[in-house]
């Protein structure tokens, strides 16, 4: 990479002593980007996005918010009604919460679809699983700040995994809590890591991005840039592209931040804490639905009983994902020339939104005659079957349809095929 | 040898030309090691600060009077931030606790094992679940099929002595230090210096 001639000469005095310029150039820039990415591709940014957005709104909020178990659910309100745009501020980190998770799980699926996660990026997916874990970590903590009913009794709910622990959960837990129950303690650690964890998301991103840039992007056909005739380059054909992903995406944000902020909230969670007083339904916020369906699903194992099962099986689900490019081991990446793992792929989608609908409902109550119990074990049989059975063997079994040669390939035989049927009409 | 030591000194790192361990390995290793002992010496501060705080310790003894609770009422006291189950237990409930044969229970404990007098049972109200509050303390509360205490977290059922006998907990309400400072007055927090006889339940 040469660098470019800057025409700025304050820019190329910096540049010659630090090349911030050239760095940014080559990664941001000429970056070659396969040109052929779908608007699949756009879930990466949109994640930056919210990752931005959130360190921003939450920077906010923390300069009006109190972290004691007397005064937080005040200053939540407070901010609410008094703080000038507060209740802004709140709905746009609230609901910012819930649309990063939506554009991360499909920047997953996306990864699941192309088989994005296969050599040489099996780092870089790795790297994602990592953020994955923090930003549950980090959402998970941010719920408890309001300090309201289902803040309290989900920080509770969530703590308790820990007692599971043979010999030392007890201790763990109590340690976590800094005392005997979720309490001032708590919610004060619970504060100081919330404020630290985003910003341990956005080194690891920064990683995750120097891992991307390595090898560059996947593609709708799985199969890698031949050559100069297969890029573009990042800017402005990408950049272009993605500040028009991000004016579609900011229609629903902004339309459930002015319109239905509280769509994806619990009620509950706007009466204050109290210690003494479970509500009759605790649920977890959208985004753990499927996870906690994994928890409740598990039944006694051997000598495990199901308590602890369920809680290995939770992050199980989630530990699994940093195997998976050794798990599927079929050399083709993209779903698209991999027929019966499309199926396979589809059927998981499935698994896992009817993980999301079960854990929503009290495990007990029944749909049609069926205990959600069940249903939720059904699709939890699935889950770790298609990552720890299926995708194996398909590996062995499956037979790829034929790749096209090059990226620009299926594009120059459309021309030449048509040229043909031309030729013969 | 004498050629290895030479090439690991001309490059000043490495392994011996020959592949073994060289003087400059051992300091690399030494440096690490150091580094790993320094930082785990001043860990357990950064560690144990996390764990109860001297106040929040000072907090573990609660008393209750329980002279005006009836029998078959029951009454929630706070102990260390946490509920604790006080209840006045009918003659029937008695009953039913005892006669539980233990073959019947997942957590085996006779009731004579859970209570100091077998009128009063007192217990932490906290599912060994993941920690939800049970519903039964109210008289308009579900107690659960087994008269006792139901979860309504994930469905966990307790009988009269606060035994787990239906849902996912593993284990029986805990039940807490505690001892009679008079007959109408308990102590919370400690146990009895000596257990007092508990009569006919024993
Ligand atoms: C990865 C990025 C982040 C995520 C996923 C996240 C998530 C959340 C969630 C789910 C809530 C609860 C919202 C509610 O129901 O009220 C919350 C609250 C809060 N967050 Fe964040 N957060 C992030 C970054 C930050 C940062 C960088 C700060 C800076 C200090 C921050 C400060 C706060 C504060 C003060 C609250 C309590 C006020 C409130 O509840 O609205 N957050 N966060
Ligand atoms: S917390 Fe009581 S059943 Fe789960």
């Amino acid at each position: 990479m040469a660098a470019p001639a800057f025409s700025n000469p304050i820019v190329r005095w910096i540049d010659h002593r630090l090349p911030i310029f050239s760095f940014m150039h080559h990664e941001m820039h000429e970056y070659p980007t396969p040109k052929n990415l779908n608007y699949f591709w756009n879930f990466g940014s949109l994640a930056g996005f919210m990752l931005i957005t959130m360190i921003v709104t939450g920077i906010v909020l923390a300069m009006h918010y109190t972290p004691h178990a007397s005064l937080a659910f005040q200053s939540v309100e407070r901010i609410m009604r008094d703080v000038n745009y507060g209740w802004l501020v709140r709905y746009l980190h609230m609901n910012g919460a819930s649309f990063f998770f939506i554009v991360t799980y499909i920047h997953i699926f996306r990864g699941l679809y192309y088989g994005s996660y296969k050599t040489p990026r099996e780092l870089l997916w790795m790297l994602g699983v990592v953020i994955l874990l923090l930003m549950m970590a980090t959402a998970f903590m941010g719920y408890v700040l309001p300090w309201g009913q289902m803040s309290f009794w989900g920080a509770t709910v969530i703590t308790n995994f820990f007692t599971a622990i043979p010999i030392v959960g007890d201790a763990i837990t109590t340690w976590l809590w800094g005392g005997y129950s979720v309490d001032n303690a708590t919610l004060n650690r619970f504060f100081s890591l919330h404020y630290l964890l985003p910003f341990v998301i956005l080194a690891v991103v920064g990683v995750h991005v120097m891992a991307l840039h390595r090898h560059g992007s996947n593609n709708p056909l799985g199969i890698d840039m031949k050559g100069p005739q297969d890029s573009i380059s990042f800017h402005p054909y990408y950049t272009v592209k993605d500040y028009f992903g991000i004016a579609v995406f900011l229609l629903f944000y902004a339309g459930f931040v002015f319109f239905a902020p509280n769509f994806f909230g619990e009620p509950d969670n706007y009466i204050a804490a109290n210690p003494l007083s479970t509500p009759p339904h605790i649920v977890p916020e959208w985004y753990f639905l499927p996870f906690y369906a994994i928890l409740r699903a598990v039944p006694d194992l051997w000598i495990i009983d199901a308590k602890l099962a369920g809680v290995i099986a939770m992050f199980g689900s989630i530990i699994l994902l940093f195997f998976l490019p050794w798990l599927d081991h079929s050399p083709v990446r993209s779903a698209r020339f991999r027929p019966a793992y499309r199926f396979f792929f589809w059927v998981l989608v499935l698994a896992c939104l009817v993980l999301g609908w079960v854990g929503a409902n009290s495990p007990d109550a029944s749909f049609h005659g069926v205990p959600f119990l069940w249903i939720g074990r059904i699709a939890t049989s699935y889950y770790f079957l298609h990552f720890l059975v299926i995708l194996p063997i398909l590996g062995y079994v499956e037979k790829p349809k034929p790749l096209p040669l090059s990226i620009s390939e299926p594009v120059l035989k459309r021309t030449a095929y048509g040229a043909k049927t031309m030729e013969k009409a | 040898m004498a050629n290895s030591l030479q090439a690991g000194a001309a490059t000043g790192h490495g392994p011996g030309a020959g592949g073994e361990a060289t003087r400059r390995d051992f300091l690399v290793l030494a440096t690490a090691a150091l580094g790993a002992v320094g930082i785990a010496s001043v860990a357990w501060p950064l560690i144990d600060q996390m764990n109860p705080a001297a106040d929040v310790l000072a907090l573990s003894t609660t008393e209750v009077d329980i002279a005006p609770v009836e029998v078959g009422q029951a009454i929630t006291v706070v102990w260390r931030g946490k509920p604790v189950f006080v209840r006045h237990r009918t003659p029937e409930e008695i009953k039913s606790a005892e006669d539980t044969p233990l073959g019947d229970l997942k957590d085996p404990q006779p009731d004579s094992a859970r209570v100091q007098k077998p009128e009063w049972l007192v217990m932490i109200g906290v599912c060994t679940h993941l920690g939800c509050i049970p519903k039964g303390q109210m008289p308009t509360d579900d107690k659960g099929e087994y008269g006792g205490w139901f979860c309504p977290c994930h469905g966990s059922v307790y009988d009269t002595s606060g035994r787990i006998r239906k849902g996912p907990a593993p284990l029986n309400l805990a039940v807490p230090p505690y001892k009679f400072l008079t007959d109408t007055s308990l102590l919370i927090g400690e146990a009895p210096d000596a257990k007092p006889a508990t009569g006919e339940a024993a």
